[in-house]
């Protein structure tokens, strides 16, 4: 029954559209209980990083705490503003969450575990990822809301300052493996992660990643003691979820690419690919939350002088010297 | 005077209430706003050894748009209540007030005949659900003004089943009412 329906939809929409839908699915299935984890996991180390407890009464260990709000967002009125221009205010939550779902495609989780892997797969994420930062701007300049447009405008040069060392350090591994499939490059780690060999490069991604992600110690677009609430203060309800749920499925992807190109990817023993994969994208993502609740938030020329002057040299002196380096070896 | 649920569905869905009842008892995020040092309670009840997110309600939001209680910690001058009552107004609906501390519940010292430039109780201006007693309030006292406001909205915590302790043994019959 299910290989006789599985046949006629293959034979309708050929195998290639029929992945393509089925994984998509999937995917948005899982970007779902992926937020509801993450930011159960965000509160709750939150709260032991702080000495509390963290949500505790809904469920057990408080786990059905984010289902619970997720909930009640679904249930709360969605005000839009008078003066908004309202095609940009409605169209920009649903926007912000497209680069995510494509970015999905190429995810290696496994040796078979990948939607398409395509040959431009690395370009392809950083290509696409450029797309969150339009919604972001879209967002903030309809909401009519100074504070709201002033947290576009940081984010946006924000994004642009850091997208930089992130391909950076990303081409440099992508000269080691001599691919930008996901799967090439995971096959080329087959020996030693290109951590060991690219320290730099993986250091400068971490730290490009956690700026691209708009999080602490640079979540200054939404800088809460000068902002309000940065881009999304005029969002309410399931927008401002949306928003929220972009946010933690670009920190999944951001750290599966982290994996994907560093730390091996599905590779590991004992273990089937995919546990390995989500293992190490967890440990990534646990990171970037100890991070978040250390650290305190950076000035903004600060933030911006660490980009241009320190990171972007750094990464281009890590690629001439990798080029080099790979010339005369190979 | 703002007006709270000024309109009545015509059709109740008893079921769906209830749960929508628990589930926004259990998720109650209060905005990032104090008027004077009650505030400074309010902080430590959101901070360790209190620890309001235990009851899912420790998640400050800094915009009115995104949070469902205001919690008035503090006094209301004359001038601040025009910006008090916009930042109700801009909260989405289903949302609840906390009036915290002696100021908020009826000007506490600064009321007296003659004064001029104090609101004499956050219900003046608004429609309070809670109020919490104290000079300012210890902490407990905020958590025990919040958990109040779950009782309101799960019929006295009957319909609370999410959150997994109960606060009280029931009631004896004919002893019910408000507990505050």
């Amino acid at each position: 029954m299910m290989q006789a329906a599985w046949n006629s939809l293959n034979a309708f929409f050929g195998p290639v559209a029929l992945t393509l839908m089925v994984g998509l699915l999937l995917a948005l299935g899982w970007v779902q209980v992926n937020a509801l984890f993450l930011v159960w996991l965000e509160r709750k180390v939150a709260g032991h990083i702080q000495l509390r407890i963290g949500p505790k009464e809904v469920g057990p260990f408080g786990l059905l705490q984010t289902v619970v709000d997720g909930v009640k967002l679904l249930a709360k009125e969605l005000i839009t503003p008078s003066a908004v221009s309202w095609p940009l205010f409605v169209l920009s939550p649903v926007l912000v969450f497209a680069p995510v779902l494509v970015a999905f495609v190429v995810i290696p989780f496994g040796e078979e575990f990948q939607i398409r892997d395509l040959n431009v797969g690395v370009m392809l994420v950083f290509a696409f990822g450029g797309l969150g930062v339009l919604a972001i701007l879209m967002g903030g300049w309809a909401s009519n809301n100074k504070y709201a447009l002033l947290g576009a405008i940081r984010s946006v040069a924000q994004n642009v300052a850091y997208e930089i060392p992130l391909l950076l350090s990303a081409m440099a591994v992508v000269l080691m493996a001599g691919s930008l499939s996901f799967q090439k490059i995971v096959e080329a780690q087959a020996g030693v992660w290109f951590v060991f060999y690219q320290p730099v490069a993986a250091l400068l991604y971490l730290v490009g990643a956690t700026a691209e992600t708009n999080r602490a110690p640079f979540d200054i677009p939404e800088a809460e003691s000068e902002l309000v609430a940065g881009f999304h203060t005029e969002y309410s309800g399931m927008r401002f979820a949306l928003f929220f749920l972009a946010e933690y499925s670009n920190m999944f992807i951001v750290a599966s690419v982290a994996t994907a190109l560093f730390f091996g990817g599905w590779r590991g023993p004992f273990l089937p690919g995919p546990w390995w994969f989500l293992l190490k994208v967890y440990l990534l993502i646990f990171g970037v939350i100890w991070v978040r609740w250390t650290f305190p938030r950076l000035r903004f020329d600060q933030l911006m002088n660490f980009s241009w002057k320190y990171l972007i040299p750094i990464g281009v002196a890590n690629l001439v010297v990798t080029a080099v380096v790979l010339k005369f070896t190979r | 005077m703002v007006e709270a649920a000024l309109v009545q569905p015509r059709v109740k869905l008893v079921l769906l209430e209830d749960l929508l009842g628990a589930v926004r008892a259990n998720s109650l995020w209060p905005m990032t706003f104090g008027l004077a040092c009650c505030a400074i309670e309010m902080m430590a009840a959101g901070a360790s050894r209190f620890d309001l997110d235990r009851f899912g309600a420790g998640v400050f939001r800094p915009s009115p748009r995104q949070s469902d209680v205001m919690i008035v910690a503090g006094t209301i001058s004359r001038k601040m209540a025009a910006t008090v009552v916009t930042l109700y107004e801009q909260m989405p609906a289903p949302k609840w007030v906390i009036a915290m501390g002696n100021c908020a519940i009826g000007g506490g010292p600064f009321s007296y005949p003659g004064q001029y430039a104090i609101v004499n109780g956050a219900d003046k201006i608004l429609p309070v659900d809670v109020y919490v007693p104290g000079c300012p309030p210890r902490p407990e006292a905020l958590i025990q003004g919040v958990l109040e406001l779950q009782d309101r909205l799960t019929k006295q915590g009957r319909t609370n089943l999410l959150r997994r302790f109960g606060r009280f043994p029931e009631p004896a019959a004919g002893e019910g009412g408000s507990r505050v």
